[in-house]
């Protein structure tokens, strides 16, 4: 399933392997995104989607495996050093210091400091007040702590932390499950206008409906290995379907086998 | 958005009252936790100067409360940031004994080997070689606790009894004193303290530091667009602040030198001693100054600076933190060199006081500084604490102390109250905390 182009991809990740204990939570994979594509990653619970995603984003070590940026060999293994590469990543668990305000949750780790050494609270706002008129324009609460804030406003912090520091790499691991319907929405329309600035992104999705309307590759995942990567165009969300619930890809599984899936 | 469904039993919500009181309140948006403790310290002040007859709230006793006092708050202020980043120190107290015996067998053995006793010289050796040493205590068991992956909660028991044997064999449990001269000015006493007029010049240097702190709030609101407070609150928050920091230090000076303290230093300034006497204030003790320039420097480190941020979102979400780049552990192993640079400045304090360093030095401190920061609003949990409450926490703890034993209440009796105070201190905490959310 490799596909035509021929550009250096923005991220190509061979052969990962993560072991947790005798568990091969991640058991060879290989994906590559390229600049301003959506690859959905999908798959069951315990599939590895988010696994694989960490060892990119430097929240775990790759066992085995290597990684490219722009054809270049690099070792991600910390948070640091995925940032250095300009990759950011919206955590499914949003990743926010509940007991600090929403720009300090922004800047973490990359504090805008003023010219005496001390945080400048003022521009960490005021940056934050851009980036979040763009976002949810509703949102002002940028002086209580995140814990205070509703489902959707705690999403709309850790997403203008990924889009604040020019990303060129975003992982979105399920951006949108804590949200309603209008701010799916939203997001979607994000990802369209981040994907126009030649962004790739790897967004890992439950929602099969989702998936189709922003990716242009999905690549599946079952037991810790790659099923296959296809082309959205090419396939049905029954295929996709047939590769997420049995790991059969397109053509393989016969009709009984997908008879069974609509139960 | 996201829809939250209220169960629908749930009571109406009720509007508070627009008392006068309540209003002051919400437009001075006065910390109501800070509030409440004021009011729980002003309970226990006019509550034991009724029952000591009158001897509480004299010069004399809230001058030697505010000495007592000034150890235990120094090191709460370090204690509050390691609590807030999830970890406890239980090694304070025996810490302390070490660091003391270190600096006053520097004083008062090997220096006088070199330089000779008392010289100029001997007291900033001693207090940076303590400094250092508690740097490095402190760090030791810090990276114990963040590199290794012992809990603190053992690292710190472990240190607690360690440095207590360590403090016991450095000097084979003698006593060592006497302290160097300048040294002994570190702890108060009749010489250690800066008079009338200069605490006069604190004062007022505080009261221009609040209507600064206001103004600037005031500009920072307005650039902003923010809802401002109203002229009158702004107004009412600085006279009330200016008018508790010039009242406290008028009502301190009127604690004098005793008169033959008094006639020797008027003497030795080659003055004649009057036959009606002069009257010299103390003025703010050596070791009050030190807490409150720590207590100062410790609000810039935990609002102004990284290093403060780091450790409140570690206590927030330690995973999120390292997500974010922060290097968590080495942050972990700051906050306990912090505390191990306050307990050398409290040992310091402590041993100039009594002039002798014994090897039973800072017994059950670890309680007390703990006590101190919890009860000033620190959650063990971790992620919340602000130095101001540690400070006012100290207070609150030695006003029991000294205000029972002004009383003669008796020792075991003692015990119980500063357990019972620090339990409800923490329930009645909670209680509103749950309620708030």
């Amino acid at each position: 399933m490799t596909t035509t182009q021929t550009r250096t991809p923005l991220v190509d990740m061979r052969d990962i392997r993560v072991a947790f204990g005798g568990v091969h939570a991640v058991d060879g994979v290989s994906v590559d995104l390229h600049p301003g594509e959506v690859v959905a990653l999908v798959g069951g619970n315990g599939a590895g989607k988010t696994t694989l995603i960490k060892t990119l984003s430097g929240a775990h070590k790759a066992d085995s495996g290597e990684i490219y940026i722009n054809g270049e060999k690099v070792a991600i293994e910390t948070p640091r050093d995925a940032k250095k590469y300009a990759i950011e990543t919206i955590y499914q668990t949003l990743a926010l210091a509940e007991n600090i305000d929403a720009p300090s949750n922004m800047f973490l780790g990359r504090e805008l400091m003023s010219r005496w050494g001390t945080l400048d609270d003022r521009a960490m706002e005021s940056a934050a007040r851009d980036v979040m008129g763009r976002l949810n324009p509703k949102f002002e609460n940028f002086k209580v702590p995140v814990n205070s804030l509703s489902g959707g406003q705690r999403q709309s912090v850790a997403i203008a932390r990924a889009v604040h520091f020019n990303a060129k790499i975003l992982i979105m691991d399920e951006p949108t499950a804590a949200l309603g319907p209008a701010e799916t929405a939203q997001v979607s329309e994000l990802i369209q206008q981040l994907k126009a600035e030649g962004i790739g992104i790897f967004l890992i999705s439950h929602d099969i409906h989702d998936v189709f309307d922003l990716a242009d590759r999905i690549s599946v995942m079952l037991q810790g290995k790659l099923v296959g990567t296809v082309r959205k165009e090419h396939v049905t969300m029954d295929d996709v379907l047939a590769m997420i619930i049995i790991g059969k890809l397109p053509g393989e599984a016969t009709a009984s086998e997908l008879e069974d899936l609509h139960g | 958005m996201a829809v939250t469904d209220a169960p629908p039993t749930a009571p109406p919500v009720k509007e508070p009252e627009d008392r006068s009181f309540g209003r002051l309140l919400r437009a001075t948006e006065i910390d109501t936790r800070l509030l409440g403790m004021l009011a729980a310290l002003v309970i226990i002040w006019v509550g034991f100067h009724i029952w000591s007859d009158g001897t509480f709230l004299t010069p004399r006793n809230l001058w030697n409360l505010s000495v007592q006092t000034a150890a235990v708050a120094i090191m709460a202020t370090g204690m509050v940031l390691v609590i807030v980043s999830r970890n406890i120190d239980l090694s304070v107290g025996s810490m302390l004994a070490v660091i003391g015996m270190a600096m006053a067998l520097l004083q008062a053995e090997i220096l006088p080997d070199w330089i000779g006793f008392d010289h100029p010289l001997t007291w900033i050796i001693a207090l940076v070689a303590g400094i250092i040493l508690g740097a490095l205590l402190g760090a030791f068991q810090g990276v114990i606790v963040a590199y290794v992956g012992v809990p603190s909660f053992i690292v710190t028991l472990g240190g607690l009894l360690v440095w207590r044997g360590v403090a016991w064999a450095l000097a084979s449990g003698r006593t060592i004193a006497p302290m160097d001269s300048t040294f002994q000015l570190l702890g108060g006493g009749s010489r250690g303290n800066i008079g009338a007029f200069w605490s006069w010049v604190i004062g007022i240097v505080a009261c221009i530091g609040i209507v600064l702190l206001l103004l600037n709030g005031r500009r920072q609101r307005i650039r902003f667009g923010f809802k401002l407070r109203p002229l009158w609150a702004e107004i009412t928050l600085g006279v009330i602040g200016c008018a508790a920091v010039l009242g406290a230090i008028a009502y301190l000076n009127r604690y004098l030198l005793p008169d033959q303290v008094a006639r020797q230093r008027v003497e030795a300034a080659g003055d004649v001693w009057p036959a009606e006497g002069i009257g010299i204030s103390f003025g703010l003790a050596n070791p009050v100054l030190i807490a409150i320039v720590v207590a100062l420097v410790m609000t810039f480190v935990a609002t102004r600076l990284r290093f403060g941020r780091y450790v409140f979102a570690i206590g927030g979400n330690p995973e999120a933190a390292e997500l974010g780049g922060i290097r968590t552990k080495l942050t972990i192993v700051k906050t306990f060199a912090v505390m191990g640079v306050l307990v050398a400045i409290g040992a310091a304090v402590q041993v100039a006081r009594l002039n002798a360093a014994v090897s039973g030095l800072g017994q059950l401190t670890e309680l007390y500084v703990i006590a101190a920061a919890v009860i000033g609003g620190t959650s063990l949990a971790g992620g919340i604490g602000t130095i101001p409450g540690a400070v006012l926490g100290a207070l609150v703890m030695q006003s029991l102390q000294s205000g029972m034993v002004l009383v003669g209440v008796d020792a075991p009796l003692q015990d119980i109250a500063v357990g019972v105070v620090l339990v409800l201190a923490v329930a009645i905490d909670s209680f509103y905390r749950r309620r708030a959310t």
